[in-house]
């Protein structure tokens, strides 16, 4: 009998409901109670520096290439050393989706996330951060990285004593 | 039939403050409402103006009085502009046809409380419950939008078919108090609660009132997920705030007339006669709630067929055993 | 009082008829037709015929007009307020009409004479109005429900679903 049925439905949907009623929500209050995210959340974004206290950034716009809200702009220029530099760098944080994808090109590990989420505001225009606002003095995530003990020949350090690297070779001793 | 200035004076102040209650009633009732089903799914619902949200219908409120009130392109000014009205006055008028406890003394003269005690009231609840459907219909017309007209003529349809039913499930009610007083019908209950020689009538009568209040699962003319809000689509402000107060009202208008019918009124044990009423009538308002938090909406077709080839027919075998019944044991 | 209010509910019955009658929009024209039948309601009230107040408005203004309206809203009615007056030719059968209502109506004020009217008018109570409608008018009742059953089942005949 679908009338039996129907009302079974109905009758069993409402006894859920009522048992819901009483539950504790789960709900968390926010400005009372704040939740702390793990410490890969992705919020927001930070400009870090290698362990000599160098700015990791090398203004190479891989980060700007794969924003998907293209939000990054920066210029790029060369210190007298050879190290590369960006003299401005600029996230538009209202524009920004969070995504983590700049952080994920980055070669140097330059930008980063970090678990700070409360940094809204009524002031549009104050969402676009600065190299200053974004730069801070510390490494972040993968605290030993540097990237020009890698790669930085010529620059910081001469051929064949970058970290794991081998010495230059002598080409001729190799020859029969 | 003279009349003094302490009757008139009684009259008004009864009138004022069945009005202040029922405004404040329906304003809680969203909050509590808003409340409950935030509870059912596991929310806490609006708690931030003021303790346990309490001043929330307030902030609400003053949001709706400032809001910009904004007649669409086209529209039917005139129309447009009633049509709020006709929905929330009906919804009023059938408060004051509720007796909600026993005759109180002022001054020396009996009170009755209840504003108007009619000897058609029953009649006359129909009629108002009627003409609240022009609300709907000249509302979602006159807006001018697809959204609204579809929305009006959906609600047209539902509030005429589930009249019917509504009437029919009230006419052994009739038959059994032998009047159309609201007032004579609650005293007949005094024995027993009609719920009990009709528990088919009350769940016809049930079902039409949730259908009547437009509620979820019957809240097809508003149905959100198709119809953006259905005939109050184009309505902003003071004016949106017309049909959804009108709303909260019916519910307790509806709620209490379901409790005059069928629950007795307003007798009870123990309580003092009004508490017993606004028990039973929330407790009503708190089943439509519970019933929004739990079931999906209907399909026009099954809405339709559910009226027309279940409810009709149910009601007016249920007319006619109740008529067998009387005249084969005499009753009253 | 009761006059007094009897004069302004007339009033607003006339204009309100008149008004629906020469509105052009089907809509309004609607609305004006409501009016009048709610204050003719309140008139029937005032005469104390409390049955048949309630039952202009359940039935006419309640259940008929909204029917009409339902109709009208469905129709796409295009531009209603451009449409042409009815000329005096479209009138005549209803001019006709009205003047045999009118001619018929002063005659029996004439043939009347000056007698009073009662001046108490005594309520029907709905149990003799009742007892009178379905006792001494049995029959009539009976055959009108005949044919609204008739008329019911024709309409369930010509709904019914076709097999293509
Ligand atoms: S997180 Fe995504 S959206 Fe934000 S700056 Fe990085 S790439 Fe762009
Ligand atoms: S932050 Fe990283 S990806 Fe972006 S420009 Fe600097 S080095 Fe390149």
């Amino acid at each position: 009998m679908s009338i039996i049925r129907d009302t079974k439905g109905i009758l069993l949907g409402m006894w859920t409901t009522w048992k819901r009623i009483f539950r504790r929500p789960l709900t968390i209050q926010y400005p009372e109670i704040k939740r702390v995210p793990y410490p890969r959340f992705r919020a927001r974004i930070v400009l870090t520096r290698d362990p000599d206290g160098g700015e990791r950034c090398v203004a190479c716009y891989l980060c700007s290439a794969a924003c998907p809200v293209d939000c990054i702009s920066m210029q790029s220029a060369e210190r007298e050393d050879g190290r590369r530099y960006a003299p401005w760098f600029r996230i538009n944080f209202a524009r920004c989706i969070y995504c983590g994808l700049c952080a994920e090109a980055c070669p140097t590990m330059a930008i980063q996330m970090t678990p700070e989420y409360e940094f809204c505001t009524r002031n549009i225009m104050s969402l676009v951060y600065e190299k200053e606002d974004l730069l801070i003095d510390g490494c972040g995530k993968s605290p030993d990285y540097n990237f020009y003990r890698h790669a930085g020949i010529g620059v910081t350090q001469p051929r064949g004593e970058g970290l794991n690297e081998e010495p230059p070779l002598d080409m001729r001793s190799l020859q029969p | 039939m003279s009349y003094d200035l302490i009757d008139i004076a009684l009259a008004f102040g009864k009138i004022a403050v069945i009005f202040m209650v029922i405004l404040l009633l329906a304003a809680y009732l969203v909050l509590a409402e808003r409340v409950l089903l935030g509870r059912i799914q596991e929310r806490f619902g609006p708690n931030r103006v003021g303790p346990f949200g309490l001043l929330q219908p307030i902030a609400d409120g003053i949001k709706m009085l400032v809001k910009e009130d904004v007649k669409p392109a086209g529209a039917d000014k005139w129309l447009f502009y009633l049509a709020p009205a006709m929905a929330a006055i009906p919804a009023i008028m059938i408060v004051s046809l509720i007796p909600f406890g026993a005759p109180l003394t002022f001054f020396g003269r009996p009170v009755g409380m209840q504003v108007v005690d009619l000897n058609v009231g029953l009649l006359l609840f129909i009629g108002f419950s009627s003409i609240a459907v022009y609300g709907v219909a000249l509302g979602g017309w006159a807006s001018n939008s697809k959204y609204s007209l579809l929305g009006s003529v959906r609600g047209l349809a539902q509030l005429i078919s589930y009249e019917i039913t509504m009437g029919l499930s009230l006419v052994p009610v009739v038959m059994l108090a032998r009047s159309f007083q609201l007032s004579e019908i609650v005293d007949a209950q005094k024995t027993g609660w009609f719920i009990l020689y009709q528990p088919i009538a009350f769940l016809i009568f049930l079902i039409s009132i949730v259908a009547e209040c437009r509620r979820i699962p019957f809240d097809i003319p508003e149905a959100e997920g198709e119809l953006v809000a259905g005939f109050h689509t184009e309505y902003s402000g003071l004016r949106f705030g017309l049909f959804f107060v009108g709303e909260y009202i019916n519910i307790i208008a509806l709620g209490g007339l379901a409790a005059t019918f069928f629950l007795g009124g307003w007798h009870g044990p123990l309580l003092p006669p009004v508490l017993w009423f606004l028990i039973k009538a929330l407790a009503f308002a708190f089943l439509f709630i519970w019933l929004r938090g739990t079931l999906p909406r209907l399909r026009y077709d099954q809405l339709m067929h559910f009226c027309w080839k279940v409810l009709t027919p149910v009601a007016l075998l249920n007319i006619l055993a109740t008529g067998w019944f009387i005249l084969l044991v005499g009753k009253g | 009082m009761e006059q007094a209010l009897f004069y302004i509910l007339a009033t607003v019955t006339v204009v309100a008829t008149i008004l629906a009658i020469a509105e052009k929009h089907p809509v309004h024209a609607i609305v004006y037709l409501v009016t009048s039948f709610f204050s003719l309601a309140v008139i029937f009230y005032l005469l104390a015929a409390p049955l048949i107040a309630m039952f202009e408005v359940i039935i006419y203004a309640g259940a008929v007009m909204v029917l009409f309206m339902f109709v009208v809203m469905m129709l796409d009615l295009g531009n209603p307020g451009e449409a042409g007056r009815p000329t005096l030719r479209h009138c005549l059968p209803a001019l006709l009409l009205a003047g045999i209502t009118l001619v018929s109506l002063v005659l029996l004020v004439i043939g009347r004479g000056a007698e009073e009217g009662p001046d108490v008018l005594q309520v029907v109570s709905i149990r003799d109005f009742a007892a009178t409608l379905f006792g001494r008018y049995g029959v009539a009742i009976e055959i009108i429900s005949m044919q609204l059953l008739f008329a019911i089942v024709g309409a369930l005949y010509l709904g019914r679903r076709r097999r293509p």
